[in-house]
């Protein structure tokens, strides 16, 4: 529908949606606490948390369904948090699709475009050009109980982009699709959204989701957000061990900050032995004192042969082994008094799958750990 | 499971012998060729239904019920919707306490509510009259109604209202192009079960009728003349197929929309 050339001009300098020192208490339960945001025109942007810390509240406010106790929301520049779900510029993906199941598809489509009054083969005309763009050809004219899971989404989607909206809110919108579709509407999102250039304001409590189709995420736990940034400063760099944990596997070591010896970190562990890190790794206020460093377990190695080399390794015993097909994840004990840490080796052509009990050495290299 | 069933069995035998004997009775005297009811029957006539259709006073009397039985079912229908909607989607104080007082009618005894209804009217000067059995009807009938329609706007998804909204519609008119049609089955359910339970009611009509009787009152007095009892059986028939037919509609109707909106793409239409 919209060509390069009709694209809008993506400006992440303009807040599409601005959020000031939101509260929201549901009775005596605060749900969002004190909470600033903004999100930049034509941004895919992902809130990503687990269930309960306030993320599907925080969207419902954006969308007008709930009023803020106190705080402004402001929307493409205007404020309001008193306005009607009616009355803004926003259209919803709901979580259940929330597909009307009187009318069939078609009229489902075309059911905000009514006060526009518009001719009746411009109105069809216009649906049917979204439910091209959605993928939906020929499903005009289909009822609503005859619509698959997949279908059902791309529905309640073309319902809400005919509207037209400054911005998208998408409420955990994959959530009840199989994996496979999961995937695919990942991408077809994605791409919608790159095509469009509308602002998407995305739910989600899937990390993984978050990362592939995000431009930005905010993690939140407990009505706040931990940790503000691109997928991948916050994979790479989490600032802290929960937003760590709740992004992906990450293994936990932990050892003593002695202070800064030649322009580099000193942490001393009892598993890893001595690591020197790079000022970017560390909080920069972190003080001497007890720390944990992370790890990615892809960012460990096997060594399988003796050719094999590191900047640093050591022998463990390996206590678990899970076969994926592409992937195989050991589970290794550490000499210290760390937990267990996770492994993940990519299956190539001859590459040997270990089994429990095998000592194997394991490389690792100091850029890849992230003191928190 | 197989050992216990022929018990089982019998005793469903004897309770659908119970509840429908009675009713089979209905049409074998409505036709039968003697003013007597008793067994062996002596033969076939449709005589009874022709004294019916010249009865006038009778005509008057089911005229009276369909109007009083129409109106009372639309009343308690509407009350029905204001306090299912209510309940369904409002919190305030005292809600528990105002639901069990509005389906309090339910337990309580008809002749108390007909004599209590009696002597209230009376203070207030007010003639007995169609009007005043209607009011006692929808006493009776509003329980039901906020029950059903309970049920159905509790069932109706919260986020079709939220998506009308979403999409620029403002609340009547969610409430007119959304929530009106997916609570239509619950509406005539509400108005089918008023409309039978004010047509067959008779304490409180006995009460509070003035000069037009209402079926059930007046298919008492007949009760008086043993001769009339076989007109009384072949109204009563006639009163059976009747609701048999508006049950198999309302049966219809309501697999129909269920089958729309239960998601299911094979629920037997």
């Amino acid at each position: 529908m919209a060509s390069s050339s009709t694209a809008k001009i993506i400006d992440r300098n303009i807040p599409m949606v601005k959020l000031e020192n939101i509260r929201k208490s549901f009775d005596d339960l605060e749900v969002v606490k004190g909470l600033d945001l903004e999100i930049g025109s034509g941004e895919f942007f992902s809130l990503l948390g687990p269930s309960g810390c306030g993320k599907t509240t925080l969207l419902r406010m954006i969308a007008g369904f709930e009023t803020p106790n106190s705080g402004i929301v402001s929307i493409a520049g205007e404020e309001m948090t008193n306005f009607d779900a009616n009355e803004r510029p926003t259209n919803m993906v709901f979580q259940s699709y929330a597909i009307f199941p009187h009318l069939n598809v078609g009229e489902n489509v075309a059911y905000g475009l009514k006060k526009l009054r518009l001719p009746k083969n411009e109105m069809k005309a216009r649906v049917l050009d979204m439910l091209k763009l959605v993928d939906l050809d020929g499903l005009y004219d289909r009822p609503s109980y005859a619509l698959s899971g997949g279908q059902k989404q791309r529905v309640a989607l073309a319902r809400a982009l005919i509207m037209q909206p400054k911005v998208l809110l998408l409420d955990e919108p994959l959530s009840a699709l199989d994996k496979k579709l999961r995937e695919q509407m990942q991408h077809e999102l994605r791409r919608l959204q790159r095509t469009l250039g509308i602002t998407f304001v995305l739910v989600t409590h899937d990390q993984e989701e978050a990362l592939i189709m995000s431009d930005r995420i905010a993690v939140m736990f407990d009505g706040k957000i931990a940790q503000l940034g691109h997928p991948q400063e916050i994979y790479e760099r989490p600032v802290t061990k929960k937003v760590a944990s709740f992004i992906g596997v990450m293994n936990f070591v932990s050892g003593e900050y002695l202070g800064k010896k030649g322009g580099k970190l000193h942490v001393r562990t009892s598993s890893l032995g001595e690591v020197f890190l790079k000022p970017g790794q560390m909080a920069s206020d972190l003080q001497p004192g007890n720390v944990t460093l992370g790890l990615r377990p892809e960012m460990l190695t096997v060594l399988y042969s003796t050719n094999d080399n590191s900047e640093n390794e050591f022998k463990a015993k390996i206590t678990n082994v899970s076969y994926y097909g592409d992937m195989t994840y050991y589970s290794v004990e550490m000499p210290g008094p760390d937990d267990d840490i996770s492994i993940s080796m990519r299956n190539t052509v001859g590459r040997h799958v270990y089994s429990v009990g095998d000592v194997v050495r394991i490389g690792w290299g100091a850029a890849s750990i992230v003191a928190l | 499971m197989k050992t216990n069933s022929r018990p089982l069995l019998f005793f469903l035998i004897i309770y659908l012998g119970f509840l429908y004997a009675p009713v089979v009775l209905l049409p074998l005297f409505a036709f039968n060729d003697s003013a007597i009811i008793a067994f062996p029957l002596s033969g076939f006539t449709t005589d009874w239904f022709s004294w019916l259709m010249e009865d006038e006073s009778l005509f008057g009397a089911l005229k009276n019920s369909v109007l009083i039985a129409v109106t009372a079912s639309f009343i308690s229908t509407i009350f029905g919707v204001l306090t299912a909607r209510a309940m369904a989607r409002h919190r305030f104080m005292g809600k528990q306490s105002m639901f069990g007082l509005i389906m309090a009618p339910l337990f309580l005894p008809e002749i108390i509510v007909g004599v209590s209804i009696l002597i209230v009217l009376m203070q207030l000067g007010l003639a007995l009259s169609l009007w005043t059995v209607i009011a006692g009807h929808v006493l009776l009938a509003t329980p039901f109604s906020v029950s059903i329609l309970t049920t159905a706007f509790n069932n109706l998804d919260r986020s079709l209202e939220e998506a009308s909204l979403d999409l620029g519609e403002n609340r009547i008119g969610t409430f007119f192009r959304v929530i009106l049609p997916l609570v239509t089955p619950g509406l005539i359910s509400s108005l089918l079960i008023g409309f039978t339970i004010s047509l067959d009611e008779f304490v409180i009509a006995f009460f509070l009728t003035g000069t037009d009787p209402t079926l059930p009152v007046y298919i008492w007095s007949l009760l008086r003349f043993p001769s009339k009892l076989p007109v009384v059986m072949a109204l009563g028939f006639i009163l059976l197929v009747v609701s048999l037919v508006l049950l198999g509609i309302f049966e219809f109707y309501r697999r129909r929309s269920e089958a729309l909106t239960s998601g299911k793409e094979n629920s037997g239409i």
